[in-house]
């Protein structure tokens, strides 16, 4: 249990620094921190422009057309690793338990 | 958070390919080794996999006002060694690219070399060190991952850096503004990554103890201590 305790101890404690920041930057909406390094990008060099824009590149890729997708291939990543993590452990414990 | 596509310019993104491909045959030819060696271990590797699929989809908010993901790698680090998990890497690395429009192609060298390659180097040199030093198992795990995933961004904004360095004061203030936004804000999620990586061990030790024997992992005496203190 002592794992666990500490666990969720770190996670309140994650929690709360999170609802600091959110006091702290009022305004924020917690964009992505590759976004903000674009932001400092443009401030070095204002002139730089992602050299692939027109790139053939491009085209082999799949571009979300919105957020909304982009959640649900985010989503499908998150269960698919889980249900391997899920087998793995209930298998094993399953198979332990049966010895 | 990888660069984006195109976000690098010549020569970095090619030669942050000539630094990862290397590294990324030998992790297969590690990884076929394994699979033809050790099938029984292949459930293990998966879960390694499966691990830093989840850990790199949460895009987790930060007390800085950004948000970013941990990265999940200094697990497979620890079990498999660096190379191997350069390879897991490199497939999540892929899916985010041409699925999520997130990270690119043409900086993939540069994404696997940070997250790839550097972090969990990180996370198995302070695995081991921590190991023969005898501190307790489940703080070295914390801190070899916690410092792995701390490390991948701190690499991150090197390489920026190294690509834009600042007119006034050159590479040193470009990685000044770089580390300011990523390594601050991963502090927080360096520690929640750690904690649970050092969590998941607890449950691996748990069910399937022979096998970390086997990686040569943990020795047969720190595994007895490890299940004395638990009963």
């Amino acid at each position: 249990m002592k794992g666990e305790i500490i666990f969720g101890v770190i996670t309140v404690l994650f929690v709360a620094s999170f609802m600091y920041g959110m006091a702290a930057n009022p305004d924020s909406e917690f964009g992505g921190a590759d976004g903000q390094a674009g932001d400092v990008i443009v401030e070095i060099n204002s002139e730089y422009e992602p050299w692939t824009e027109d790139s053939w590149i491009n085209s082999i890729k799949f571009e979300p057309p919105g957020g909304e997708t982009e959640s649900l291939l985010f989503g499908l990543q998150a269960a698919f690793g889980a249900l391997v993590l899920g087998y793995f452990f209930g298998y094993y414990k399953g198979k332990g338990q049966s010895n | 958070m990888h660069i984006f596509e195109g976000f690098l310019p010549s020569p970095w993104w090619q030669l942050w390919f000539v630094f990862s491909i290397p590294v990324l045959f030998f992790g297969m030819h590690r990884l076929n080794k394994l699979v033809s060696e050790k099938r029984e271990l292949l459930p293990l590797l998966a879960v390694a996999g499966a691990f830093i699929f989840v850990l790199s989809s949460l895009k987790m908010p930060s007390v800085t006002g950004s948000s970013s993901h941990p990265t999940g790698t200094g697990m497979a680090a620890i079990l498999f060694g660096p190379a191997i998990a350069a390879v897991l890497s490199t497939i999540v690395l892929l899916y985010q690219s041409i699925f999520l429009a997130h990270g690119g192609l043409t900086t993939l060298g540069a994404n696997v070399a940070s997250m790839g390659i550097i972090g969990p180097v990180f996370a198995y040199v302070i695995y081991k060190a921590g190991m023969k030093a005898n501190i307790n198992f489940y703080v070295v795990v914390f801190l070899a991952t916690a410092f792995a995933d701390w490390a991948t961004y701190v690499v991150t904004a090197t390489q920026l850096a190294l690509a834009f360095p600042a007119e006034v004061g050159g590479v040193a203030a470009s990685l000044k503004a770089f580390l300011l936004v990523f390594a601050t804000t991963q502090v927080p999620l360096a520690i929640m990554e750690g904690a649970l990586t050092a969590l998941i061990f607890k449950y691996v030790i748990q069910v399937k103890s022979d096998a970390l024997v086997e990686l040569n992992v943990i020795t047969e005496s720190v595994l007895n201590k490890i299940k004395g203190a638990s009963q």
